[in-house]
Formats: structure tokens, C-alpha cells, sequence
């Protein structure tokens, strides 16, 4: 790696750096708090206390293995049956990492898409209203119009309106990535979060998928890890900076990208590592 | 010799020992449809046997085979669906699991005459069950249940780890993942395992020796209820199938087209056991194509 002791010790810049959120039109509504994720004995991520402003989209970027991913997974608690999380991640004045929590009914609040697009082996209706069924949504008119809703916001409605019931999996990567954003505000959650969802797409399909996100945050609050940082700066209103487990640096985007506070974060964003 | 030479040779040999494993079988299955087929016929398929008289038949012992096949696959199918959700969705990777598995996996490499004479000992004589269709089934199950546990788990594993997420994520419990998620698209390769696993138990003999037996009363086709003796439904009657009547003729049978007999048999197995593996993959490959593009 490129950082060294000697590149440190030449600046002046702090160390870590991580604001509080203070912005009355778009309130905190979820952070963490001392949160703390191991492997086994190993821990993944030291440090991760960060707050996130509802309706607007944050993006975790860093290294690979810094724990961004780690850290995203805990916030739902995907990391449940694979790893240890100790710490607090309040959602809405509530901490949802307690033993106590509704699980199920917590992930249907805070949703996630994942890097690579996952649509079921169903059909393109099924895979967004079957887990409505599930939950005694059974009215097919009302069904219908959350499917026609979902894939409208999505932005994948007019390339798929005529193929309902054909199989999701015959989608392209990026028509599926936008099936599993749909399929994920189907059910109405708060918030949205992202794992790397445009990793595996080509340009084309990044830049629908980004404008979706953007179309999307009026409605959600989303979070979402990049190894992007184009992406990043085109997308997102605040940026956490992850390395080696910590959150180095938190602040709004143009801050991070144009002027960091930490020399690391400047290491990164200038490409000098990574 | 060069690498490309050494090359030139490996390829060349490794075609050499698989052309020799086709020939094989060709051989084999040659032989028994030659001497096989020219037995067969409407009346060869459905008249029951004769016991010192040339012209029987192989229809009881024919029925007995399909009937005990689906009373085996009944019994076992859903408790190794079962041991395969539990093994692959559930388990934790402990000395438990390891435990199962092991066991599993001695289960599955016995002997089949020893599961057979172990059937007899607790189901035929312990349980009181004599010789019957319940007891080989229950001998069958015994034999089938760990390869179908093993099948069924592979087939979950080969739906991805994604899949399992992306139904988390929407809220749903594990079992709700697994019910409504996993197994749906794992139901393609889940029928492939449990046609082929049908076409081995269909061949099976040496644990039905002891436990279904060795003797095929003539049944009433006529007669459906299955409490009488002589229904073909009733799960308690002595019930000899396709493969243990081959064994049987060929050790001590006394009808004069013994060997007629036998050949033909011989080659009704294989046709079915055939019958079974097409069926496995075409069935498997349809359903596939129409669940990923409709």
C-alpha cells in the first residue's frame, strides 16, 4: 500500500474526521454507535459511528477489505447468522441490533440490493409481489398497481410492461439490478441500502441505474457502497471514507472529493491507492 | 517428449478409457436387449407367472416393482427433503452436522443385502410385518433415504447464496426463503435426483429378498380395495418384483423357458431403468428452460 508513516508525518491534516449531522429539513434517521463487527475472533470493523440524513444518498467508499460492505450489512442485519455485531444502530429512535427485534419486520423498513442482481427464478410480477402475498396482500387490482409502481420508480416499467409473467431471469444484468431495486421498494421501506449494485453492469446501465437512485431519494433514504467514486461524487450528498475497519472521514461529498480532511481520504480520492 | 507430445498422449489415452467405460456398456446392454427383447410381448408383460409351465408372465412381479417404488419414494422423499433443508439451510457447521453427515454417508455405502437383512430382522420378524410390500418399502426407504438426502442437498446448493440473500432481505423468514425461494428453482435438479434415485431402487434386488419376498401371488386386477389379499393395492401381501424374480429364476427356477423368462425380464429392467434416466433429464431440463425463460 501506498501510505506510509513518512507520507503521514508530512502533513498536518487530521487524522479522522466526522461530522454531526445538523440539517432540519433532512433529519437523522438512522446511525450507529460504537458498532463493532467480528468474524470468528477476527474483527472486520473497528469503528463505525455514522449518521444518515433521511432522503438524501450517502455513499460509503474505501478500499477493498475495509469493511464498508461489513458495515452496510450490519445496518439490516444481513450479517446476523455470519458474523458478531456489537454496538447500536438506532432507526428512528429505536436500536434494531438487539436480540428482540422483529427481525423480518425490520428488513422490510431497511431494504437492500446487492452487488450482484439476485431476481428470483419467477416471473417478473411474482418476483415483485410475491413477498406482498406474503404479507396478506392479496387484492390483485392493488397488486397490480404496487408492481406498476415499483417498476415505474425503478425506471424499468416501459421495457417490461408487456412481459409480466415471463421469467425475471431472462432479464439483462441491468434490467434485473433495477427488477431488485423495484422489487425492494415494493414493500415500502424507509430505507434503501446498496451494496456495489452497479459492479457488475456496463456503463449504460450504471448511468439508468444512477438516475433511478437519484429519481429514488425523494422517497428513500438511501445508502449506498461504491468502489465507484465518479459515482460517489455524481450521486450522493454525503460520503463516508472507510480504511482498514474505521471510519476515517464523513462529510458532505464536495467536501471529501474537493478538500479532505484527512490525508488518507486525499490518498484515496486522488487515486493514489486503492 | 515435448509437452505438446505428452499432451497429444494424455488426451489419447483419457478418450481410450472413456470409449472403453461406452463399450462397456454398449456390451452390456447389448447383450441384454439381443437376448431380451425377442421374450417380450403384450402377454409376457401382463400374465402372471407359472411356476412348472412354460408361456408365464412378469406382470404381477412388473406391478409389485412400480408399486413398491412409489410406496418407498412416499415414505422417504419427504423425510430426506426434510434432512436436506436441515442439513443445508438450517444446520450449523458443528459436530452435530458432521455427525448426520457421516452417518448419511455409512448409511448410504451399506450393503444393500445387509440393509435387507437387516429389514428382515425388524421389520419382517421384530415389527411383525412378515413378508410384505410395507416391509420392503421400508427396506427400500432405508437404502434410498441417504442418496435422496444427498441429491436433494446438492440440488439446493446449486442455487446461489444470492438467492437466500435477496429473500432475507425482503423480510421474509429463513423458512420462507427456503419454502418460497430456494426450493422453487431448486425443484429442476430436486426431480432429476429423485427420478434417477427411482430408476436405482427399481433395480434393486438384495434388500427386497428378505423383506418384499420371494413369491408373487396371482392378484385380481379387478379388485381394488386394499384390504383384501388379493388386491394388488393391499400393502401386506408378499410382493416378488422384476429383480428379484431375475435372481430368483435364475437360482432356482424349474418352469422349462426359465432362461426366456430371465432374458426378457432382464431386459424389461433396463428398458424401465433407461425409461427413468431419459426421463431424469429431459423432465429436469424442460422444467429448468421454463423456469429461467419463459
Amino acid at each position: 500500500m501506498f501510505v506510509n508513516n513518512d507520507v503521514m508525518n508530512a502533513t498536518t491534516k487530521e487524522e479522522r474526521h466526522v461530522i454531526q449531522l445538523n440539517d432540519p429539513e433532512h433529519p437523522v434517521i438512522l446511525s450507529t454507535e460504537g458498532l463493532h463487527v467480528y468474524y470468528g475472533k477476527k474483527e472486520a470493523l473497528f469503528e463505525g459511528d455514522l449518521q444518515f440524513a433521511s432522503n438524501q444518498i450517502t455513499a460509503l467508499i474505501g478500499p477493498s477489505g475495509s469493511g464498508k460492505s461489513t458495515y452496510l450489512r450490519s445496518l439490516n442485519r444481513m450479517n446476523d447468522r455470519i458474523a458478531t455485531v456489537t454496538g447500536k444502530i438506532m432507526y428512528r429512535g429505536v436500536d434494531i441490533n438487539q436480540p428482540d427485534i422483529d427481525v423480518y419486520e425490520m428488513r422490510r423498513r431497511v431494504g437492500m440490493v446487492f452487488q450482484r442482481p439476485n431476481p428470483f427464478a419467477k416471473s417478473i410480477y411474482d418476483n415483485i409481489a410475491f413477498a406482498l402475498r406474503l404479507r396478506g396482500v392479496t387484492d390483485r387490482h392493488q397488486l397490480d398497481e404496487i408492481v406498476e409502481t415499483s417498476l415505474k420508480q425503478a425506471a424499468l416499467w416501459d421495457q417490461v410492461k408487456d412481459d409480466l409473467n415471463k421469467s425475471a431471469l431472462a432479464l439483462s444484468g441491468g434490467q434485473a439490478q433495477r427488477l431488485c431495486i423495484a422489487r425492494a421498494i415494493a414493500i415500502k421501506p424507509d430505507i434503501l441500502l446498496l451494496d456495489e449494485p452497479a459492479s457488475a453492469l456496463d456503463p449504460v446501465s450504471t448511468g439508468q441505474l444512477e438516475d433511478t437512485l437519484l429519481s429514488l431519494k425523494a422517497h428513500y433514504t438511501i445508502i449506498i457502497v461504491t468502489h465507484n467514486m465518479q459515482q460517489a461524487a455524481r450521486i450522493s450528498e454525503y460520503t463516508a471514507f472507510f480504511n482498514q475497519g474505521r471510519v476515517l472521514e464523513y462529510d458532505t461529498t464536495s467536501h471529501i472529493f474537493t478538500n479532505p480532511s484527512v490525508q488518507v481520504t486525499s490518498d484515496y480520492v486522488s487515486g493514489n491507492f486503492g | 517428449m515435448n509437452s505438446k507430445t505428452q499432451n497429444k498422449v494424455a488426451i489419447g489415452g483419457l478418450y481410450g478409457i472413456a470409449g472403453f467405460v461406452v463399450l462397456i456398456l454398449l456390451a452390456l446392454l447389448g447383450f441384454i436387449l439381443v437376448s431380451g427383447v425377442p421374450q417380450l410381448s403384450w402377454h409376457f408383460l401382463t400374465a402372471p407367472g407359472k411356476a412348472f409351465l412354460k408361456g408365464g408372465g412378469v406382470g404381477v412381479q412388473l406391478f409389485n416393482s412400480f408399486y413398491l417404488l412409489i410406496l418407498a419414494m412416499l415414505i422417504s422423499f419427504p423425510i430426506a427433503l426434510g434432512a436436506a433443508i436441515y442439513l443445508y439451510e438450517y444446520a450449523k457447521d458443528n459436530w452435530l452436522t458432521t455427525t448426520i453427515r457421516t452417518a448419511i454417508e455409512i448409511l448410504s455405502s451399506l450393503p444393500s443385502v445387509v440393509v435387507g437383512l437387516f429389514g428382515f430382522l425388524f421389520f419382517v420378524v421384530k415389527l411383525h410385518l412378515g413378508f410384505s410390500i410395507l416391509s420392503g418399502a421400508f427396506a427400500l426407504t432405508f437404502f434410498n433415504l441417504p442418496l435422496l438426502a444427498r441429491s436433494i442437498e446438492d440440488s439446493l446448493r446449486t442455487v446461489s447464496d444470492v438467492q437466500r440473500e435477496g429473500g432475507l432481505a425482503l423480510g421474509l423468514s429463513r423458512w420462507e426463503t427456503v419454502s418460497r425461494v430456494i426450493l422453487p428453482a431448486a425443484v429442476p435438479s430436486i426431480l432429476t435426483g429423485v427420478i434417477l434415485s427411482a430408476g436405482r431402487v427399481f433395480g434393486e434386488a438384495a434388500a427386497l429378498i428378505y423383506t418384499a419376498g420371494q413369491s408373487a401371488p396371482a392378484l385380481n386386477f379387478a379388485d381394488w380395495n386394499p384390504f383384501n389379499i388379493s388386491s394388488p393395492l393391499n400393502p401386506m401381501r408378499p410382493a416378488e418384483t422384476l429383480a428379484v424374480h431375475i435372481w430368483k429364476i435364475n437360482s432356482e427356477g424349474i418352469m422349462p423357458d426359465a432362461k426366456a423368462i430371465s432374458s426378457g425380464s432382464s431386459a424389461v429392467l433396463v428398458i424401465a431403468i433407461l425409461l427413468f434416466n431419459f426421463a431424469a433429464r429431459y423432465l429436469g431440463k424442460r422444467l429448468y428452460k421454463r423456469l429461467t425463460s419463459a
